[in-house]
């Protein structure tokens, strides 16, 4: 299924987000099931079915590491879910180092202020990425499609960085 | 299958006005509610009250809710069922630690608790159903006719279990559920919240015998519960017990009788009610065959259910927490429940979350004001097109996997309807069957989860290891209701699914139920049948003769005459008398119309995002 299609917006990595907004709530208007409650049974169940359609499709459009698999997913290219290793030594190396400030962090003497530091840095890392995700997505080409699956590839790192430090700050605060 | 389209605005039959009714299905009391003349009020029975005590007592040959069956709470105790909604969807295993806190007998029914009544034995969803009937029976005295749909309220943590045996009970007591409502999400609404507010709300729910505290986000039109808390075993109940505690101490009694504790209650009750609008209250008890008189001051009182309410506080500090939120962040509290009217909660509470919280609307019917409201909607009655309440699934579901461990397949929170699939291989050769076990809960291991069902896939076409695809649908419907479906894919067989629920009635016991009531046994069980697919069978004409309508410009002209010929043959068949030939009508017509509503179902898409008439396109 074409998410981009059904919301009837262009299939780009740089997307509108207030207008895929409003139109997600114009389509949850037509088709929610609470609109269709007095309608028959097929109907019902048509229009729960078109609602989670309409769910998952705004869902994975929304947040950018889905919509980019989307958009290479329509490209014919399918990101598979196991870790392919990286041959990026540089990529190894800052990934090593920001797992290991992240143990460190209950030791240190101000963990609020190296939270900080280390969120900064993923911030700025996944920002940079993004910006050359979208740089390739945008070329349309073989290459630059694979080039955009290996940036989603790291990008999943830098987020999953970032729910364990949200985990650790979490566990600091309890 | 013909999705029938309405414009936002305009319902699709917007000249009969439909009977709806809103109902909270409480642990202490239950009240069922409607909108008329355009106002959402609570119904009275015909003793003149609303709230319908949630007890239903069993007599050999007979069934007694509310009132009556109180008044035999303490002579008939292991025959009167009290807090029944605390047994709904659970295992007996799970029901232990409230064995010796009921006075009725708990009893293992295939790993279900069920009750042991002078009756036989009796099921949560059976005596809930009991409950159910009544409050529909007193609104259809009241509004002249039979409910066309209701919607009822379970709270917001209730899991698939929980709500599927309260769907369960709706059914055996006869009635049409349009949606089961979170209650915060009611009491939301009956404050007519979901205009034009945005940001966080609290909703503080202090009942009889539970504390709730949930947090939900408004945000255009979407209510997403943020995070739910509270205390099972807090409410307005202690606040009597620790007045009791006081009156003891006056008079000297440190062992009371039943029939004295009952005394001391009912003084207790008095006395809290007449706080809330004065400093002292005077009060007598009998002691030792003489009067003792005595009076308690608010303060006094205060000091005595301080402990209790900074109990509710902190909950709701944790709840914020759970939601990575702080109490400035709160727009509104929305005050639920009885209890909410001690002005010592009220000070609380407005401290805690700097605001001062709503209770203009009687905090005992706000959740049944708020199912009446969304009732009326669903029904059709209101010409509205901006009621759009999405709710959110309050617990992850997952699959059990290797070595214990869960893996979430659809996330707390995320907005429902929602389907995700999940592909599975098998592992030997010529297998043709496999198991999956689901569940729900946030923790990482199986066990610290509910166990919500066991199914099995049956019918696999027997290939080589690894060789079929087995691709798992799990749909959870805009209830929060989970079903599944499996296909595999090289072959498209369909496979069967056998659906073992933890906690719950498989379909067919409810099938069973259903024939067994007293409910279904003064009516003809062939006639209720007959009349439900009647009732179908209109729904269907309608929706198709609307869309003809409408759209029969999308159909070829052999189409069209084929369809108008299934309609026909329906609306004959729908005078007899003859289920199945009805059942079959219904589904012929369903298959001819598959492939057109497709078609109005992406012109309907288009023509809603790009805001034209279906002409203009």
């Amino acid at each position: 299924m074409n998410y981009f299609q059904l919301f009837n917006l262009p299939a780009k990595f740089d997307l509108d987000l207030t207008e895929l907004g409003s139109r997600y709530l114009k389509l949850q208007k037509q088709f929610h099931p609470d609109q269709h409650s007095s309608g028959s049974e097929r109907d019902k169940l048509l229009a729960v079915q078109q609602t989670a359609n309409i769910n998952d499709a705004y869902h994975s459009l929304k947040q950018p590491l889905m919509r980019a698999e989307h958009l290479l997913a329509l490209r014919g290219l399918k990101i598979s879910h196991e870790q392919r290793s990286f041959t990026d030594p540089v990529f190894l190396m800052q990934q090593m180092e920001l797992r290991e400030q992240l143990a460190e962090i209950e030791q240190s003497g101000d963990p609020d202020a190296v939270i900080d530091t280390i969120e900064r840095q993923l911030q700025q890392q996944k920002k940079h990425l993004l910006q050359q995700l979208a740089t390739a997505l945008d070329s349309e080409t073989a290459e630059q499609d694979q080039l955009a699956a290996d940036l989603i590839r790291k990008l999943k790192f830098f987020f999953k960085l970032q729910q364990e430090l949200e985990l650790i700050e979490q566990q600091l605060q309890d | 299958m013909l999705l029938q389209i309405a414009e936002p605005g305009q319902s699709a039959a917007p000249h009969q006005h439909k009977l709806a009714a809103g109902i909270d299905l409480g642990t202490t009391n239950s009240l069922v509610a409607t909108v008329r003349s355009g106002e959402a009020k609570t119904l009275v029975n015909s003793q003149g009250r609303d709230m319908l005590p949630s007890v239903v007592r069993y007599t050999a040959d007979s069934v007694v809710v509310g009132d009556a069956a109180m008044a035999s709470a303490v002579n008939d105790a292991e025959n009167t069922i009290v807090s029944v909604k605390r047994l709904m969807g659970k295992g007996y295993n799970e029901t232990l630690a409230l064995k010796d806190k009921v006075p009725y007998q708990l009893i293992d029914q295939q790993g279900l608790v069920a009750i042991n009544t002078v009756q036989g034995v009796k099921n949560p969803v059976e005596v809930s159903a009991e409950i159910l009937a009544t409050l529909a029976n007193t609104a259809s005295e009241t509004l002249g006719g039979e409910l066309n749909g209701v919607v009822i309220t379970v709270p917001a943590y209730f899991d698939d279990a929980q709500r599927q045996a309260t769907k369960d009970a709706a059914k055996l007591a006869g009635l049409n559920v349009m949606r089961l409502l979170n209650e915060p999400t009611a009491a939301a609404l009956a404050y007519g919240l979901d205009s034009g507010q945005e940001g966080v709300i609290a909703v503080y729910d202090l009942g009889g015998g539970t504390f709730d505290i949930s947090i939900l986000r408004l945000r255009r039109g979407v209510f997403e519960v943020l995070a739910t808390g509270g205390d099972s075993a807090l409410g307005g109940d202690d606040f009597d017990h620790a007045i009791v505690g006081y009156l003891q101490q006056c008079t000297g009694e440190a062992e009371l009788s039943h029939q004295a504790m009952r005394q001391y209650l009912t003084t207790a009750r008095s006395i809290k009610e007449q706080l809330t609008d004065s400093d002292t209250v005077n009060f007598s008890l009998p002691v030792a065959g003489r009067q003792f008189n005595g009076t308690l001051s608010k303060t006094e009182f205060e000091q005595l259910v301080a402990p209790l309410v900074k109990k509710t506080i902190r909950a709701c500090r944790q709840v914020l927490r759970d939601a990575g939120l702080t109490s400035a962040e709160i727009v509104k509290v929305v005050m639920v429940g009885g209890s909410t009217r001690v002005p010592l909660v009220r000070t609380e509470v407005a401290t805690f979350f700097a605001t001062e919280p709503l209770t203009s609307i009687d905090p005992d019917k706000v959740v049944a004001i708020g199912a009446a409201i969304q009732a009326n909607v669903l029904v059709g009655n209101k010409a509205d097109g901006d009621t759009l309440l999405l709710d959110v699934i309050p617990l992850s579901l997952g699959l059990e996997t290797m070595g214990g461990l869960t893996e979430k397949i659809i996330p707390r929170n995320t907005v429902i309807p929602v389907a995700r699939a999940q592909e599975f291989t098998t592992f030997k050769d010529g297998q043709t069957a496999m198991a999956l076990h689901v569940v729900q809960g946030e923790r990482e291991l199986v066990e610290d989860c509910r166990s919500l069902a066991r199914f099995e896939l049956r019918g696999i076409p027997p290939l080589p290891a690894g060789g079929a695809h087995i691709r798992v649908t799990f749909q959870v419907d805009a209830d929060g209701l989970l079903s599944v479906t499996a296909q595999e894919k090289s072959t498209g067989v369909q496979a069967n699914i056998q659906v073992k629920p933890s906690y719950g009635l498989s379909d067919d016991q409810v099938a069973t139920m259903l024939k067994g009531s007293m409910q279904y046994a003064r009516q003809d069980m062939q006639l209720r049948l007959l009349r439900e697919q009647q009732v179908e069978a209109e729904r269907v004409l309608e929706a198709v003769s609307q869309a003809l309508k409408a759209d029969a410009a999308l159909l070829s002209a052999q189409e069209l005459t084929n369809i108008n010929q299934a309609l026909t043959t329906l609306a004959e068949v729908k005078q007899g008398d003859d289920t199945a030939a009805i059942k079959a009508a219904i589904e012929h017509t369903n298959t001819l119309t598959d492939d057109f509503a497709a078609r109005r179902m992406d012109q309907s898409i288009r023509s809603a995002l790009t805001g034209h008439n279906v002409d203009e396109v």
